[in-house]
């Protein structure tokens, strides 16, 4: 029982972070139609960025949340910069975009492993949230409840963006018909460095907040990608809930997977997707097929 | 086309005498390396140039025909059947990526097959008991098809050099016949093939089977070059180099994906020779490809040559 319970704990932390990383992916991928292939090098960005901050690097050392509100910050501007000077010059070509991005990636991920080597760094969880919580017999780490929460109210937050503000319904019209929403006098492709940036600073904001679970290590960023891919397939594209929901799925098939079968984990995720794709190929909560 | 044929012969004769006068194993064996990755470039093209259907999980059918030579040779089995058994697991493979993935095109494609190529590079990771995980799988010798000894660099640069020629053909034939022809009309206009009465799904299942055809045997002449497989070869970095090859030298076209093959192993043995940092080259020659020439060096040399021709002549030849 102790066993499922911490199972299942465990799961929904990792379903939350699954969420960090893949609202943005999906949000990206509604509004410009392209799967971001950087979007696990975000976080893997993110993830270093985030150990070097409170690693202390010249002397400078920062508290574990202002390195990732840093890392996230930094980030985003990065993921603006590759929207605006790379994304932008291939107007409409979807396919060029998608291949652009996968090259980013790969120069990412070589990057990281000049700057920072390739022994995985261990962070410290917050102090703040160092202690363990007792229920009965099972023991949770306080750190993986603080995740869950910390991942509930970004989820709140982005709701509320997207459902209640004019930016929010702005993006909303673009995902649902980018031309018509150019017809009435939205700039779409200002929307376009928005969302992307967000994006890019939410999976950072991720890659740092999973890195005392995860640790960072060269390779994270492949080990993402897919799981992000799946939670959108999964969901649907373009879809906050969509993202939510599949985030959940696919945290507790990944946990349990991994604690009952190890050496399969990776395979279950397809069955899934399978049915998804057979039953329902734009995905759960998806408003249009990719 | 006088000229052509001209060409065609003396990149024959080249291709023949290639160990008499290209000094060194080395060279010979990046020669061979050469032409199986041109056989994997052009399994690619037939779906990615010809159809319209880009898969970044081809590394991984790539990957799955050379762990099942490996893992059947291993566990005692001859090398036909392990060459068998490596066809059939790389065609069934591409079936259920096919059946997956075209339930979706262009972009949503692109998606199915990165996430289907990389839960297999995932399982050739993770699945230790059968594919020994990260230390891979090694084998010992090469076999001896018809008697003939292909242990040595030129013995397999020869063998190599048979199925590339019967692969370049096969394509050839492909595309002129009625199926590449249809396969182009739906890449072009689905709806007008569909209204048409052509079965436009079967037609890409159809190629998606003849491109993991190419595949799987690029698979197996590529484990038995390396003699090794481990899950990098899954991984999603081969997927892109293989796509690099198809988009680099002109996809949709025959010699594209040859020159492209010829390029990135070249670049990529000389470069590694002295850099560590092959894959930020990789990504950056693949940025600077998208956006400086998106079709290739093939049609974007044969546009610049049309073109100085014209500017002389007036007129188009």
């Amino acid at each position: 029982m102790t066993f499922w319970l911490v199972l299942t704990v465990n799961s929904i932390t990792f379903g939350g972070l699954l969420f960090l990383l893949s609202a943005g992916f999906s949000l990206i991928f509604g509004l410009m139609r392209i799967p971001n292939l950087t979007h696990g090098s975000l976080f893997m960005l993110g993830a270093y960025f985030g150990a070097t901050f409170i690693g202390g690097y010249l002397a400078l050392r920062f508290d574990f949340w202002v390195a990732a509100l840093l890392a996230a910050l930094s980030v985003a501007v990065f993921g603006a910069l590759i929207e605006r000077f790379l994304l932008r010059q291939l107007p409409g070509q979807q396919m060029a975009q998608v291949l652009v991005t996968l090259g980013i990636s790969f120069m990412v991920a070589d990057f990281c492993l000049l700057a920072w080597g390739g022994d995985p760094i261990n962070v410290a969880t917050p102090s703040a949230l160092a202690g363990f919580v007792r229920a009965g017999p099972a023991v949770f780490p306080l750190y993986r409840l603080g995740v869950i929460a910390i991942a509930a109210v970004i989820a709140a937050a982005l709701w509320l963006l997207l459902d209640r503000t004019r930016l929010g319904a702005m993006i909303r019209a673009g995902v649902d018909d980018p031309d018509m929403a150019r017809v009435v006098g939205i700039r779409v492709s200002q929307l376009f460095t928005i969302v992307f940036a967000l994006g890019a600073g939410l999976a950072a904001f991720a890659g740092v907040v999973g890195a005392p679970i995860l640790s960072v290590y060269p390779g994270l960023d492949q080990d993402m990608l897919p799981l992000a891919l799946v939670v959108v397939i999964l969901g649907g594209s373009g879809s906050l809930l969509g993202s939510f929901v599949g985030s959940i799925i696919v945290g507790f098939i990944y946990n349990f997977g991994q604690a009952l079968f190890p050496e399969l984990a990776y395979f279950v995720l397809f069955l899934p997707m399978l049915l998804v794709l057979i039953l329902r190929p734009q995905g759960l909560f998806g408003r249009f097929v990719p | 086309m006088i000229r052509r044929d001209v060409a065609l012969l003396l990149a024959a004769v080249a291709l023949v005498t290639l160990p008499y006068w290209m000094s060194g194993i080395y060279y010979i064996n990046v020669a061979s390396q050469i032409l199986f990755f041109a056989v994997f470039a052009l399994g690619l093209n037939i779906i990615a140039g010809y159809g319209g259907l880009v898969s970044l999980g081809h590394a991984a059918l790539f990957g799955i025909s050379a762990y099942v030579v490996g893992y059947l040779l291993q566990h005692g089995a001859g090398h036909a059947i392990a060459i068998l058994g490596a066809l059939l697991a790389g065609l069934a493979a591409m079936a259920v990526y096919a059946a997956l993935a075209l339930r979706a095109t262009g972009i949503g494609f692109i998606m199915i097959t990165l996430a289907l190529g990389e839960i297999l590079w995932g399982l050739a990771y993770r699945w230790i008991s059968v594919t020994n995980g990260d230390n891979g799988i090694n084998l010992h010798g090469r076999p001896q098809p018809f008697g003939f000894d292909i242990n040595s660099a030129s013995g397999f640069y020869y063998a190599t050099l048979i199925v590339f020629v019967a692969a370049v053909a096969a394509v050839a034939v492909f595309v002129r016949s009625p199926l590449g022809a249809a396969l182009m009309g739906t890449r072009d206009q689905p709806r007008r093939m569909n209204a048409l009465g052509y079965h436009v799904w079967a037609i890409r299942f159809w190629a998606c089977m003849f491109s993991g055809l190419l595949t799987s045997i690029a698979g197996i002449l590529f484990v038995y070059y390396t003699q090794f497989i481990s899950p990098q070869t899954l991984a999603l970095t081969s997927s892109a180099e293989v796509l690099l090859m198809v988009i680099a030298g002109g996809a949709g076209t025959l010699l594209g994906p040859i020159v492209g093959a010829g390029l990135v192993v070249v670049v990529k043995s000389v470069v590694s020779g002295f850099i560590e940092r092959w894959n930020f080259l990789l990504g950056a020659i693949f940025v600077a490809i998208v956006i400086l020439m998106p079709e290739g060096l093939v049609p974007g040399t044969a546009r610049l040559w049309r073109r100085a021709w014209q500017g002389k002549d007036g007129a188009p030849p």
